[in-house]
């Protein structure tokens, strides 16, 4: 069976706020009719502050679905909606001390259901805006939809291609064939045909070194990306500076224009993707703001 | 209170006879059968004896048409490769929706080397129709492959009948019997059976040994090929003491198969009585007039498989389900979308199989527990209010659907 965390297994078997919430003034109802698990959420949400005052959740699914509907409603309950739709799947997942790879829809299901909710609240309709495919790579969570349209989008021919765009197969390589399987569905989609042979079709990613990196080289490395992104974040009158690399962590200070704008986290999200490519180690990029929070807990 | 086994089709306890009987070949004749020496001169005579009781269980004509592989899945997938290598011209396959991954499989993985695979479907009873199948028999048909038992709902396929129909019309025939064997009796000489596959951890030998039943005469390819152990048709170091395990077991399987049919049985019916009166909104799934005697699958409407097994577990009652959840693939079992169980039901499937360890002590036990792990997560279920689903369930909630 599953390797369920214990706070999964606390959530299933002692589920919190089951069942629809009197008065609820926010529905939310979505599944996953392939998987079998379906969600409803119901709040109660204070018509003058918009803050949560009550959620409560009806959940067909499995184990690990109950445990999310379950710390979802936990999590929700207090905030108000704005702060509730920056809830990410991946908070859900923390919350229960992690989640299978194969169970990370479960989470997903949860974030969407809040979103349905908040949506119906606001008199609003929910646009689903993800679907789930068959899981591929059980190292990093890439589903075959995401991988082909990675494939049809930038015109992926080989397993590296596919690697080097989503991770998929980056990990233990169990999946090469799955992922053969769908280029060449995808290259006879576009009547083209998957050559085994090829070769990547971008420079595949090499690290330069094989050794891992030590400490200090790292901290180099990633000076110089900064450096080369600077001139396109300071064209947008921001700019990035780097506080503090604690393993594969890399605390910034965003700035100027960046500090707080709506793209900081995209751009933490760039940043982060070109340090992996470069230094072909995975790396993490945090806001320094963030790096209080460490510490305290630390402590 | 000590926990319950209900789960022996996915596997089954070694027998304390079996581990008796196969220790001395780990600790004494542990010589190579092929050896010319005091620590191998009783090996070779273990292992003959050993394949007389599997001829013996399966009542074949000779026990040198029984070839000892690894595993099930290595006897199915031999049969199969074999039948395509030894008539090349023949270019289809028949079998079954409802078969176990290890014919799925390899027949999918076939299919994109250019062969013609025919999935017969089953009824919402998981039954095959025989008309059907007689249309698809041709010169072009390299093997029929069709389990004589399914491993979900323990349905029963007519395999003999349909052995004879594939003789008649010139073609090979191969039958999964993992889930069969043991549990049913069997007589292959009086059938046209050609191939058959047995896997020993499903009757109480140790995993990763099994057989392929090969009918003297019939066309062959081996999968493995080296040295001349199975007389060259499948090489590779016998795995003795295994080998005297599955010996062991299947002269024990013989010596139950009457307990198998009576208190076995019994043990399952009154599991499978006491759920359905006691519970509402749940179904026998299957052909239930014939099925193996130790298979119980049954649907929970509106609930799901995996939170079921976790109730059941804490409660110390092992089963198994037929749920997505419960295998990582998105997907409910094959078998269930099969028989066309709807959705809110077939993720609902629990299997219970009994194997002649259990007791009826047991199945009270379950008895007891059952009714209220179920009322226990339809009471989170949005499908479900109060004593009964909700009216109209599936226009009640519809939820949207990524
Ligand atoms: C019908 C059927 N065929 C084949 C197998 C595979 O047997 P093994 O585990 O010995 O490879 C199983 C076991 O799960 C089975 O139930």
């Amino acid at each position: 069976m599953w390797d369920y965390s214990d706070k999964v297994k606390e959530h299933f078997f002692n589920p919190k706020n089951a069942g629809a919430v009197v008065n609820a003034n926010a529905t939310g109802e979505v599944g996953s009719i392939s998987c079998g698990d379906a969600l409803r959420l119901t709040l109660k949400v204070d018509e003058n502050t918009e803050i949560i005052l009550d959620a409560g959740f009806q959940t067909f699914g499995c184990g690990s679905a109950i445990a999310s509907s379950s710390v979802l409603t936990e999590i929700i309950k207090g905030m108000t909606i704005d702060e509730a739709l920056n809830v990410t799947n991946q908070d859900i997942a923390n919350h229960l001390e992690g989640l299978p790879p194969e169970k990370m829809h479960c989470s997903v299901m949860g974030r969407e259901a809040l979103h349905a909710a908040i949506a119906n609240y606001r008199g609003e309709e929910w646009q689903d805006d993800h679907e789930e495919g068959a899981l591929i790579c059980k190292c990093f969570a890439i589903d075959a939809v995401m991988i082909e349209e990675m494939v049809w989008a930038n015109k992926l021919r080989t397993v590296e291609d596919v690697t080097n765009f989503t991770k998929a197969g980056g990990g233990c390589a169990s999946c090469h064939e799955d992922i053969e399987a769908i280029l060449e569905k995808v290259l006879a989609e576009k009547g083209e045909k998957f050559d085994y042979d090829a070769a990547p079709t971008k420079p595949a990613v090499t690290p330069e070194v094989k050794l891992p990196l030590t400490n200090l080289q790292r901290i180099k490395k990633i000076e110089q990306v900064l450096d080369s992104l600077r001139p396109s974040l300071m064209a947008d009158g921001g700019d990035v500076e780097l506080v503090e690399v604690i393993g594969n962590t890399a605390y910034v200070n965003m700035t100027g224009a960046c500090n707080g704008c709506q793209m900081a986290a995209m751009t933490i999200a760039g940043i982060q993707q070109r340090l992996m490519e470069v230094l072909g180690e995975f790396i993490k990029v945090v806001p320094a703001s963030e790096m209080s929070k460490l510490v305290s807990i630390g402590a | 209170m000590t926990a319950i086994y209900l789960d022996n089709n996915a596997t089954t306890k070694v027998d304390r006879a079996v581990v008796d009987a196969m220790i001395p070949y780990f600790l004494e004749q542990y010589g190579n059968p092929s050896s010319i020496h005091s620590f191998a001169d009783g090996v070779a005579k273990g292992l003959k004896h050993a394949r007389q009781h599997v001829q013996a269980l399966i009542g074949c004509e000779h026990d040198s048409e029984i070839i000892f592989t690894s595993c099930g899945t290595e006897a199915n997938t031999t049969a199969i490769l074999s039948a395509i290598k030894a008539q090349p011209n023949k270019k289809e396959i028949i079998t079954t929706t409802v078969e176990h991954p290890a014919i799925l499989a390899v027949c999918e993985a076939l299919e994109k080397d250019g062969y013609t695979i025919h999935r017969m479907p089953v009824d919402r009873a998981g039954r095959l129709n025989l008309d059907a199948y007689k249309k698809l028999l041709s010169d072009h048909v390299a093997l029929v492959t069709v389990m004589w038992a399914n491993n979900e709902t323990g349905t029963i396929f007519p395999v003999a009948a349909m052995a004879e129909l594939a003789h008649a019309a010139g073609v090979m025939f191969h039958t999964d019997a993992v889930q069969a064997v043991g549990k049913i009796p069997m007589m292959l000489q009086d059938t046209k059976i050609d191939m058959l596959s047995i896997s020993g951890h499903k009757l109480h030998a140790p995993k990763g040994i099994g057989v392929l039943y090969l009918r003297r005469g019939t066309r062959y390819r081996p999968l493995l090929r080296g040295g001349h152990q199975e007389r060259g048709r499948r090489a590779g170091t016998e795995n003795t003491a295994a080998i005297i395990g599955l010996g062991k077991a299947c002269e024990l399987a013989l010596e139950h198969i009457e307990y198998e049919n009576t208190h076995v049985k019994a043990m399952r019916d009154r599991l499978e009585r006491g759920i359905t009166e006691q519970i509402s909104h749940c179904f026998i799934t299957g052909d239930m007039n014939n099925r193996l005697p130790n298979t119980t699958d049954i649907a929970f409407e509106y609930i799901e498989g995996e939170a079921i097994l976790m109730l059941l577990n804490k409660a110390g009652i092992a089963a198994s389900s037929g749920s997505a959840c419960t295998s990582g693939s998105l997907e409910p079992s094959h078998v269930m979308r099969a028989m066309d169980i709807p959705y809110t039901a077939a993720h609902g499937t629990i299997r219970f199989s009994f194997s002649r360890y259990n007791t009826l002590h047991e199945v009270d036990e379950v008895l007891k527990v059952m009714p209220s792990v179920v009322a226990t997560l339809r009471k989170l279920s949005p499908y479900w209010e109060g004593e009964g689903p909700v009216v109209h369930p599936e226009q009640a909630f519809k939820p949207t659907f990524a």
